[in-house]
């Protein structure tokens, strides 16, 4: 197995995550799967901040604590990882960093000053350097620049040349014969996914991390066909999402825990109204407004329960760019062919994580037409048939009379007191739950890994499953993800727990909100780990603590 | 008329309520339109929660009973999902000014292509009668027994600061005049504002003091702003002073729909897109 990880650390400010996406980029080229994970506070300059780009030659979807490289631009960076990684090879801006470590130095100061280019682009120098320090071709370095550098190509490419001839390669980095795959942040990969079943608008009020799909969708609105609205708030988010949603637009909306607790009462309106409609949850560190740039798992049972009433809904948790990618799809044709609200429950890890992505590996999904009304009989929208699905028509139709009710209404959508219709329409949506559950049995609603027949086994969501994962394979373990977690699949978590006698849970939450759903459905773990500090379990850390739980 | 209007839902506003008289109004309206050639298929009414969103249930055309004070969001999204629509929205003065109030200063200032009518009764009756923000100082409501202690604000000086391009005052006993401005705002191109002043026969009957104040505008200039601001300030919503009607302020200025044009794009260009930008990040 081939592996390397390169940190780089500095202020807020000195454009860190954009220098770990060009060094991703550039071991993506070398032929690596590549992970970054991305850690800053939330300010706009200052703080410390840092980006681990972890490569590999297989899928990794999780950062090392030990590093290979470490790129200070400041003596904090050093101060704070070197301790973790005395191994590694350093590249350090000497302007800042006067300690005896061993390392190259370079003068961000001198290389900038030297080319007349402003303080910005010292990263740029650090790029530079690091790639003749691991043995990177120019020709890769210039070409990574060329393709992935917006502004002042030129510039940025003389200050990291100027960098790459003052070091000395001190580790090669061997290239692996694969091309480049894209690179995507969970926020991307959601947001193509949802385009890839028909997306036709997104509205969102910013809020980290979920704002990267705004962004993202916002500059890319014309290539791929959208509306992209910011309102005043997430209250107007979600309603003014259901009108789009009413007149027969593909919509979704994202946010956060904060901005999700706005748009619940729309929610509840979704599920009486019958409108489709995806919602992207991002979580971060809870409750309020917690840690705004780290990362969370505690708000499942919020997005399970949320809204008043009973109604159905979906909610996927993808671990990856690939999940997301996959399932933000599905979640999309499902709201559409249940007329319920569908759910991608996010965190920081995933959204703002840069991953490899597959597509050649990702199943295909085609933006499936929903049930619309044929014209035969006269229209009602709420008309009782199979599944509780009820033909749809969207206001501009023939002959169409489409009214959508947030009170108790009846077949035609007119408001209603009257018992037995009250329940006939409440059976009528609950029965939606059977066809769901139904349909699920036809996805990878369980992504089964490590070994796969150990009686032992890791039991986790979400993002989480990058470290257990490989916790799982080091320890000879048995992974099991319910990437689907409503409707609970049961029967599929029943096959995938064949033969197990011993649950681990792992979780990002105080509460260990999975092992409770899982206890529901007579599913006992008999141990559990979690971490509700704000950063990612990393391989190393989670083995030593399931090799606690173990020893028990 | 190719239908009725009117839904066979059970009417249950009460007796000389004020709401008969703005269906009565839209209804002319709806049927004007159709006679000079709209498809009664391509409006949408809106509405919030309160006795007059029952206008929904009672009126034969497409609606969207939505959630108290969240009947302006859902009338964007549909305007912008679809700008053919014309879209009606009905709310009542505790959707617009309490619970929506976000809602209806972002809608002025975008100018989004929608009616607004405003049901203000100045009352909340559903709740069985507790005070608004428009009802006047000392109101002696069921959660205000000693009367409020606070003013009320003034809509139509609210919406001239925040960029509303139609701001019109009818009542509901001028049945002829309100005909006439739900049909100029629903004509005019942008955001209309129209507050009615809307008796409510159970919980708060002004007809006296409205009979007595109120004078239709004559001679005043529509287009302008300071005379607008002049007319909506004689009255606020508290004092004797006398009361205009009709339409304060009218101007033309690019819509909001017609900022965010519809996309026309076929699934397959959207996958070329795709297929594109994943190359993008490689």
């Amino acid at each position: 197995m081939k592996e390397v990880s390169v940190l780089i650390g500095g202020k807020a400010g000195d454009g860190i995550s954009n220098a770990g996406a060009l060094i991703a980029q550039m071991l993506n080229h070398l032929g690596y799967y590549v992970y970054q994970y991305n850690d800053y506070p939330s300010l706009i300059r200052g703080g410390h901040t840092f980006a681990v780009i972890r490569a590999a030659d297989r899928q990794v979807s999780v950062h090392q604590d030990r590093v290979d490289f470490l790129l200070a631009l400041d003596k904090r960076t050093v101060d704070q990882h070197h301790d973790a990684s005395p191994a590694c090879t350093m590249i350090v801006n000497v302007d800042l960093v006067r300690s005896s470590h061993d390392g190259q130095g370079i003068s961000l100061y001198a290389i900038l000053a030297a080319e007349q280019a402003p303080a910005i682009m010292g990263n740029s120098a650090v790029i530079g350097a690091f790639a003749k320090a691991a043995g990177i071709p120019w020709e890769t370095v210039a070409g990574v620049f060329h393709s992935h550098m917006p502004k002042g190509l030129e510039e940025n490419l003389r200050v990291a040349r100027r960098a790459y001839d003052q070091v000395q390669t001190v580790r090669a980095i061997e290239p692996l014969d694969r091309t480049a795959r894209p690179l995507l942040t969970g926020n991307e990969a959601i947001s193509l996914g949802l385009v890839r079943a028909g997306l036709s608008a997104y509205v969102s009020y910013p809020m980290t991390p979920s704002s990267g799909i705004l962004h993202f969708l916002a500059e890319h609105a014309d290539r791929l066909g959208l509306t992209v609205i910011h309102p005043e708030n997430e209250i107007a988010v979600m309603l003014m999402a259901l009108g789009f949603s009413y007149a027969g637009r593909r919509v979704a909306v994202g946010t956060s825990g904060g901005g999700f607790c706005l748009m619940t009462e729309g929610l509840s309106l979704a599920g009486m109204a019958e409108l489709p409609i995806v919602i992207v949850v991002s979580q971060r560190t809870g409750p309020s407004t917690g840690l705004p740039t780290y990362t969370g798992q505690a708000d499942l049972r919020f997005v399970l329960h949320a809204g008043q009433g009973e109604f159905p809904r979906f909610v996927v948790a993808p671990a990856d760019a690939n999940q997301a990618y996959y399932w933000s799809a599905v979640a999309m044709n499902l709201a559409w062919k249940y007329q319920i609200p569908t759910f991608i429950l996010a965190d920081k890890t995933l959204s703002e994580g840069q991953y490899s992505l597959d597509p050649e590996n990702i199943a295909a999904v085609v933006a499936e037409k929903p049930h619309l009304w044929d014209r035969t009989m006269p229209y009602s929208r709420y008309r009782d048939m199979p599944e509780g699905i009820s033909p749809l028509a969207f206001p501009g139709e023939k002959d169409a009379i489409v009214k959508v009710n947030s009170y108790a209404h009846d077949e035609a959508g007119i408001t209603t007191e009257d018992a037995g219709m009250v329940s006939l329409m409440a059976k009528k949506r609950m029965s939606k739950w059977i066809g769901l559950s139904f349909a699920l049995m036809d996805y990878p609603a369980v992504y089964v890994g490590g070994k796969t027949d150990a009686p032992t086994a890791l039991l986790c969501w979400g993002s989480v499953r990058g470290a257990c994962e490989e916790v799982a394979v080091a320890l000879g373990l048995r992974l099991v993800q319910p990437v689907v977690l409503r409707p609970f699949p049961a029967a599929q978590m029943t096959g995938a727990f064949t033969g197990v006698t011993r649950i681990i849970t792992v979780e990002e939450n105080a509460d260990g909100q999975l092992a409770t759903l899982a206890r529901e459905h007579g599913i006992e773990a008999h141990g559990d780990i979690l971490k509700y500090d704000g950063r990612p379990f990393t391989p190393s850390e989670l083995l030593v603590r399931v090799e606690e739980v173990m020893a028990r | 008329m190719t239908r009725t209007l009117v839904t066979d839902a059970g009417n249950t506003w009460c007796p000389g309520c004020g709401n008969f008289t703005i269906q009565h109004a839209l209804k002319a309206v709806l049927a004007e339109m159709e006679a000079a050639g709209k498809s009664l298929d391509e409006i949408v009414l809106v509405s919030g929660i309160g006795c007059h969103a029952k206008i929904a249930d009672y009126t034969n055309i497409n609606s969207f009973y939505a959630l108290h004070g969240r009947a302006i969001p859902v009338a964007t999204g549909i305007k912008l999902a679809n700008p053919r629509l014309t879209v009606i929205c009905c709310v009542g003065d505790g959707d617009a000014y309490a619970e929506g109030l976000d809602h209806l200063i972002f809608a002025a200032k975008r100018n989004i292509d929608i009616t607004l009518v405003v049901h203000d009764n100045r009352v909340y009756g559903l709740t069985t009668g507790q005070y608004t923000p428009t009802s006047p100082l000392g109101f002696h409501g069921k959660s205000t027994p000693q009367g409020t202690t606070e003013y009320p604000i003034n809509p139509m000086e609210l919406m001239l600061a925040s960029g509303a391009t139609y701001v019109a005052r009818g009542y509901t006993k001028k049945m002829a005049l309100l005909q006439q401005l739900i049909a100029g705002g629903i004509a005019h191109k942008g955001f209309a504002f129209i507050d009615v002043l809307q008796v409510c026969a159970t919980f708060f009957n002004q007809t006296a003091q409205y009979n007595r104040q109120v004078y239709e505008l004559a001679g005043h200039d529509p287009t302008s702003f300071e005379a607008a601001c002049v007319k909506a300030r004689e009255w606020d919503y508290n004092s004797d002073a006398p009361i205009a009607l009709g339409l304060l302020y009218e101007r033309e200025r690019q819509t909001f729909n017609e900022r965010v044009p519809v996309p026309v794009m076929t699934q397959e260009v959207r996958e070329q897109g795709i297929r594109e930008v994943l190359e993008q990040h490689r």
